[in-house]
């Protein structure tokens, strides 16, 4: 083919995509890229093969069932182009995992059924510098867009935040063959990123109905008024919800108590299971604390707690409650209950 | 008559993937908050289109009778 010729050929063979999901999707896309020539092929799934799978993910046989996906699918793949390498990632795509995993291809493919993933792929594709293709079905229909493909419009762009309950696939219904016509249509994009031809659907939205075979395409625009960076990141997906708790409830729990005020501040509080760590220095003397423990923070009013709080959850402090009370409430409840115990 | 397309579950809740009505504003946000009385749309998370650009409903938007709307929602199968 013109469009393609023997420079087409070897983009293919340079080329790394990434797909993540090895359900119906993944399973509709991944033997059109094997068979296309792609280089590298990484797939991330840490999901197993279920009985009710088999219909729309038509990678796996009957007696797989139980199997992990992406071992499957690698096996099958590698039987169809022995050329492919096909990299497999056994475990689920994470806020962790993502950005790292991502920098390593070119192409990224969203094969997942959760939309809370799909913000994920979304903002770890923006900041990795990645395109991806997006394809989702509901019942009957498919949409299909690419995404971020040089610095353009993304899918906050068309649904900036999450927010409805949005049925998948085990819940709403699909057929097989409505997933396959959608995960062609993604595998036909991959390969026009690649090989650097056609119209790609950036900046439009496909929608196609396979119950009457008709195709919408919308166009939309980038949207300036918010920027996906490093920051909004960690805030978005490593920022936990800050856990109240009162102060009786942390001593009745026998939790470690941080005082996060600087030393001298009043009123002083001494009590056994107290750690004093102003707010000030507490990055350098992280090594004091157990990441695992639960620890509860508290300072003169609250503000400086909360602050704390979240430069422990950025370092990976899971267990870490905010303290309701003011220092002087603390000091009464201590006192109390130290003297109640002589 | 102005033209309105519905996709995924707005369809269900519609019936329909399509109607026509009788245009009785001048406003998109007029329209579509009849729409949602109708269908109870604010359940949804949706997204709107004229003539099949995607606009932003918190923008003053005219339309007239060859106009045509399109609501979606996102999907989340695969």
């Amino acid at each position: 083919m013109p469009q393609i010729g023997l420079l087409g050929q070897q983009k293919l063979q340079n080329a790394k995509v990434l797909v993540i999901g090895a359900g119906g999707l993944g399973c509709a896309v991944l033997p059109y890229l094997t068979t296309g020539g792609i280089g590298t092929i990484g797939i991330i799934d840490g999901d197993k093969i279920d009985e009710s799978n088999l219909p729309r993910q038509v990678l796996y046989p009957e007696n797989a069932v139980g199997e992990s996906k992406v071992l499957q699918a690698k096996l099958k793949l590698e039987a169809l182009n022995s050329a492919v390498k096909i990299k497999v990632y056994n475990y689920f795509l994470s806020a962790g995992n993502a950005v790292s995993l991502i920098k390593d291809y070119d192409v990224v493919i969203d094969a997942t059924d959760s939309l809370a993933i799909r913000y994920l792929i979304n903002d770890a594709c923006i900041i990795a510098n990645k395109p991806f293709v997006y394809g989702s079905v509901y019942r009957f229909e498919g949409q299909v867009s690419v995404f971020n493909y040089k610095n353009g419009p993304t899918y906050r762009c068309l649904f900036k935040d999450r927010k409805s309950n949005v049925q998948n696939c085990e819940v709403s219904g699909v057929l097989g063959t409505t997933v396959g016509l959608i995960g062609m249509f993604q595998a036909n994009e991959v390969l026009k990123i690649i090989l650097e031809t056609g119209d790609l659907l950036c900046g439009r939205l496909l929608l196609y109905n396979a119950l009457n075979n008709s195709q919408s395409i919308f166009q939309f625009k980038k949207d300036e008024s918010f920027t996906i960076d490093e920051e909004f990141y960690q805030s978005e997906y490593f920022e936990n919800e800050i856990v109240e708790i009162s102060i009786e409830e942390a001593l009745a729990a026998n939790l470690h108590l941080i005082d996060v005020r600087e030393l001298g501040e009043t009123p002083k509080i001494e009590f056994e299971n107290l750690i004093k760590i102003p707010l000030s220095v507490l990055e350098d003397k992280l090594h004091l604390l157990t990441k695992n423990e639960t620890y509860a923070l508290f300072c003169q009013n609250g503000a400086r707690s909360l602050a704390a709080i979240k430069i422990l959850q950025k370092h990976g402090f899971t267990q870490v409650r905010n303290i309701q009370e003011s220092a002087f409430t603390v000091r009464l409840v201590v006192d109390n209950k130290s003297s109640a115990l002589k | 008559m102005l033209r309105i397309k519905y996709f995924g579950a707005i369809a269900e809740a519609t019936q329909c993937s399509e109607e026509e009505i009788i245009l009785k504003h001048t406003r998109l946000s007029e329209v579509l908050e009849d729409l949602s009385c109708k269908y109870e749309l604010e359940k949804f998370s949706i997204q709107i289109a004229l003539n099949q650009n995607l606009v932003d409903v918190n923008d003053d938007i005219l339309i007239t009778d060859d106009d045509e709307i399109a609501i979606l929602p996102p999907f989340a199968g695969g």
